[in-house]
């Protein structure tokens, strides 16, 4: 094993985790803004086309940011992950082209005329560039969901006289089980953060008590989305990727779930710490059972624990393993909820009165980031030893004449770099709150700054 | 099938240049060519609704290249680890420059994204022509197929290179001098007035500029790399593409003295078209020719497995029909010298 292969694993761990911050909000808000703006040709309310154009131009920041910290990813596989791209390149390298083709042109073509050119298009015309951004983002996130899920679960393919991996069936790649069930999950995901995004602007306007006609259009929408999306999380979404995880990797499944023996009647594991060397886990809280119904439909069911597989099938970070899945399950728990408890106001005509919910849903604007975060690191890191499951080790896949000491002085550049983009990222998408929607009557939130415009 | 590739992975980088190569060049030229801030927001918007679409190129140029070519494509970008890490930088820094510029309007936020948009244009003209040069010059590959560039070593074409040499900085200059030519040329179409008289004026100093570093670095590159002589003794045809540069370089000079705005910028589009095809058909077969040529990538040697190269052939197809109908679209949405007032409130508030 190479000096530099953490270096190159914790590269991509941190550019990809920054990566994602953006494209799930860009997903999430690109149907909120579908929503806002069949609203608005519906009704023929201009306070929808207001509310949508305040969330372009978040949506407008936003999107950049991915854009931008998007394209290192893409150029990562060659530069830090060699080995693995002379193998595989032939097969993920199809979803990632078609990623560019298909849906980056789609979405940058419309994402400019959807910003800049409403008046050139008219009412129809707008709302149809604001479909196809919107189609362009969640079918580039189909192609990258693609990519991953034939790294979780590798189909469609034969192995050449070099040892390289060769294509040999395009449908079955596209359509692979695993891509299907993740990209569902995936884009809930995303769903949810832009229902919380939306929710929050909308609750933050209502506290202050200014913008409040938009507040209630943004909490409404937020909420409405959102208690579908946190239920849909997890049921038949977040259920069907715990199958998978049983059906195909199943050390993984153990390493998350805390369950180093094997037993029937498998308990699911609330809080604990997983204690690697001693083989169990400390102060545990547990609900009996649970584990076998959920995963086979039987409580008394056996379920396979890490002692059932050799150590060198064991994913090689098991408590961050451990600590991201059941973070991801917890907030999942409580997204649940307060979107529920919301709906629930909102039926009872209450919600816009209730300032406790409206703070909740104020602070829970970060929440949906770190799950949607957790939840792709238990991916990843439960596909562990492996980086093409059961075909190439992690350990096999850097690139052979790139050292620790190149790749750290990228990884503290992209690190110093990112820092400046997030700090600006903020700063932007605070602004655009502060000023409001309606810029024509702008209300005091604050004391307005000077320099404002 | 992999000579299929080869081509159509040199349409789409070509494609990349034509267009991504106007807005760095409007970008090299950001700071001379606009003088207060209202003409600085006029370039910008010459490009802002384009340039994200121009920069996919890239990105689907990069994926086909993936696909098609798998280990050109990992010992290539592994082995110019370094100056491809400090190009996405410089993507990084120029598009939130672009982006995030119109957002806040004060002395301290404008000229800061517009230093630094002109900034990593001007630097990102220079290092994907050096990348160019380095490719023409041949890469220490070995018998594993890799190899790893430092950013320079003692600047000679020895057996130990770096990207910068100085053949390589020389194609850097002559890149960074016609896309400048490139980028001026549609400054000039999109406006008016005195960013449009300026523009002009960069674009006559530009050609020459060309002229000159396009004869010099054309005899260098063919004692560079021998191979450019044998495919053109071998396929006579291939002097069309150096002759299509010459046609263009002299349609750039006879337009712009007449003020065909347009067929001017078309031109410095077929003479960008012309080097490019010309590097293409003169390092044939090889993919990433090596220092010592019997490691180079050759397109046998590189390309993907049959059947993913001919499926990937059929969806290619469509999604570069459609890609090529946004395009048209979105540039005809927003064809015409641009007016400040329509891109700023295009909202319709």
């Amino acid at each position: 094993m190479s000096p530099a292969l953490d270096v190159h694993r914790l590269h991509f761990a941190f550019t990809i985790t920054f990566h994602y911050i953006f494209p799930q909000l860009t997903m999430g808000l690109a149907l909120l803004l579908v929503y806002l703006k069949t609203k608005a040709l519906r009704t023929g309310d201009d306070h929808y086309n207001k509310a949508a154009r305040f969330w372009a131009k978040i949506f407008g920041i936003n999107f950049a940011a991915g854009v931008v910290t998007g394209i290192p990813m893409e150029f990562q596989f060659g530069t830090n992950w060699a080995e693995f791209s002379k193998s595989a390149g032939g097969v993920i390298g199809q979803t990632l082209a078609m990623e560019g083709v298909f849906s980056f042109f789609l979405e940058s073509s419309f994402l400019g005329l959807f910003l800049f050119g409403e008046r050139k298009l008219g009412r129809l015309g707008h709302w149809c560039a604001a479909f196809l951004v919107f189609a362009g983002s969640w079918l580039s996130g189909y192609l990258i969901v693609a990519t991953n899920a034939w790294m979780q679960r590798p189909v469609a393919y034969s192995l050449g006289p070099q040892g390289e991996i060769l294509l040999s069936g395009f449908w079955a790649l596209l359509l692979n089980k695993w891509a299907l069930w993740q990209y569902a999950h995936t884009m809930i995901g995303a769903v949810q953060t832009g229902c919380f995004a939306m929710a929050a602007v909308g609750a933050f306007y209502l506290l202050t008590k200014c913008n409040q006609v938009y507040g209630r259009t943004f909490v409404k929408a937020g909420v409405l989305v959102g208690v579908i999306a946190s239920l849909l999380q997890l049921f038949p979404t977040g259920d069907m990727q715990g199958k998978m995880m049983a059906e195909y990797q199943q050390p993984g499944l153990a390493a998350m779930e805390g369950l180093f023996q094997s037993r029937e009647n498998a308990p699911i594991v609330i809080l604990g710490q997983p204690d690697v060397e001693k083989r169990r886990l400390d102060n545990p809280l547990e609900v009996p059972g649970m584990l076998s119904f959920l995963t086979y439909r039987k409580w008394s069911a056996h379920v396979k624990g890490l002692d059932s597989f050799p150590e060198d099938l064991w994913p090689d970070r098991i408590p961050l393993l451990y600590y991201s899945y059941h973070v991801m399950v917890g907030l999942g728990t409580i997204f649940i909820a307060v979107q529920v408890l919301a709906t629930l106001l909102y039926w009872r005509k209450k919600l816009y009165d209730s300032r406790w919910m409206l703070w909740i849903l104020m602070l829970c604007a970060p929440l949906p980031f770190i799950a949607n975060t957790a939840g792709w690191v238990t991916a990843e890191i439960g596909r562990q030893p492996w980086l093409i499951y059961g075909l190439m080790r992690t350990a096999h896949g850097a690139s052979p004449r790139v050292g620790a000491g190149n790749a750290w002085f990228t990884l503290i550049g992209f690190m110093g770099l990112y820092t400046v983009l997030a700090m600006l990222w903020c700063f932007l998408i605070g602004r655009e709150i502060h000023l409001g929607p309606d810029l024509a009557a702008p209300q005091q939130i604050l004391p307005a700054p000077a320099a404002a415009d | 099938m992999g000579t299929v590739w080869f081509w159509l992975v040199a349409v789409m980088i070509t494609e990349k240049v034509l267009l991504d190569g106007f807005d760095l060049g409007a970008g090299a030229i950001h700071l001379l060519v606009a003088r207060t801030d209202a003409e600085r927001r006029e370039v910008l918007a010459s490009i802002g609704p384009v340039w994200d679409g121009n920069e996919v190129w890239l990105l689907a140029a990069g994926g086909t290249l993936y696909f098609a070519f798998p280990p050109l494509y990992a010992s290539a970008f592994s082995g110019f680890y370094l100056p491809l890490m400090i190009v996405l930088w410089l993507l990084i820094l120029r598009g939130i420059s672009i982006e995030f510029r119109n957002h806040v309007h004060s002395l301290v936020w404008d000229p800061l994204w517009d230093f630094l948009f002109c900034a990593s244009s001007f630097l990102l003209a220079i290092f994907y022509s050096a990348a160019l040069g380095n490719v023409v010059r041949g890469v220490p590959l070995d018998a594993s197929g890799y190899f790893f560039e430092p950013l320079w070593t003692n600047f000679r074409l020895g057996a130990e290179t770096g990207i910068l040499d100085w053949y390589t900085i020389l194609v850097g200059v002559l890149g960074l001098a016609a896309l400048v030519m490139h980028g001026s040329l549609w400054v000039k179409m999109k406006t008016d007035g005195a960013v449009n008289k300026r523009a002009g004026g960069i674009a006559s100093t530009a050609f020459w500029m060309v002229a000159a570093l396009t004869a010099v670095v054309t005899l260098l590159s063919f004692r560079v790399q021998p191979q450019i002589a044998r495919n053109l003794a071998k396929w006579p045809v291939g002097y069309l593409f150096p002759a299509l540069a010459v046609v263009g370089m002299i349609g750039v000079k006879v337009f712009l003295a007449r003020q065909h705005e347009r067929n001017a910028f078309l031109s410095s589009c077929a003479y960008l078209s012309g080097m490019l095809t010309s590097v293409v058909f003169g390092v044939y077969p090889m993919v990433l020719p090596a220092r010592d040529r019997t490691y180079s990538l050759t397109v046998d040697s590189a390309q993907a497995g049959a059947y993913g190269l001919k499926v990937g052939l059929a969806w290619w197809t469509i999604g570069m029909l459609l890609a090529t109908g946004y395009s048209v679209f979105v540039y005809r949405s927003f064809a015409g010298k641009v007016k400040l007032d329509a891109y700023e409130h295009g909202h319709g508030d």
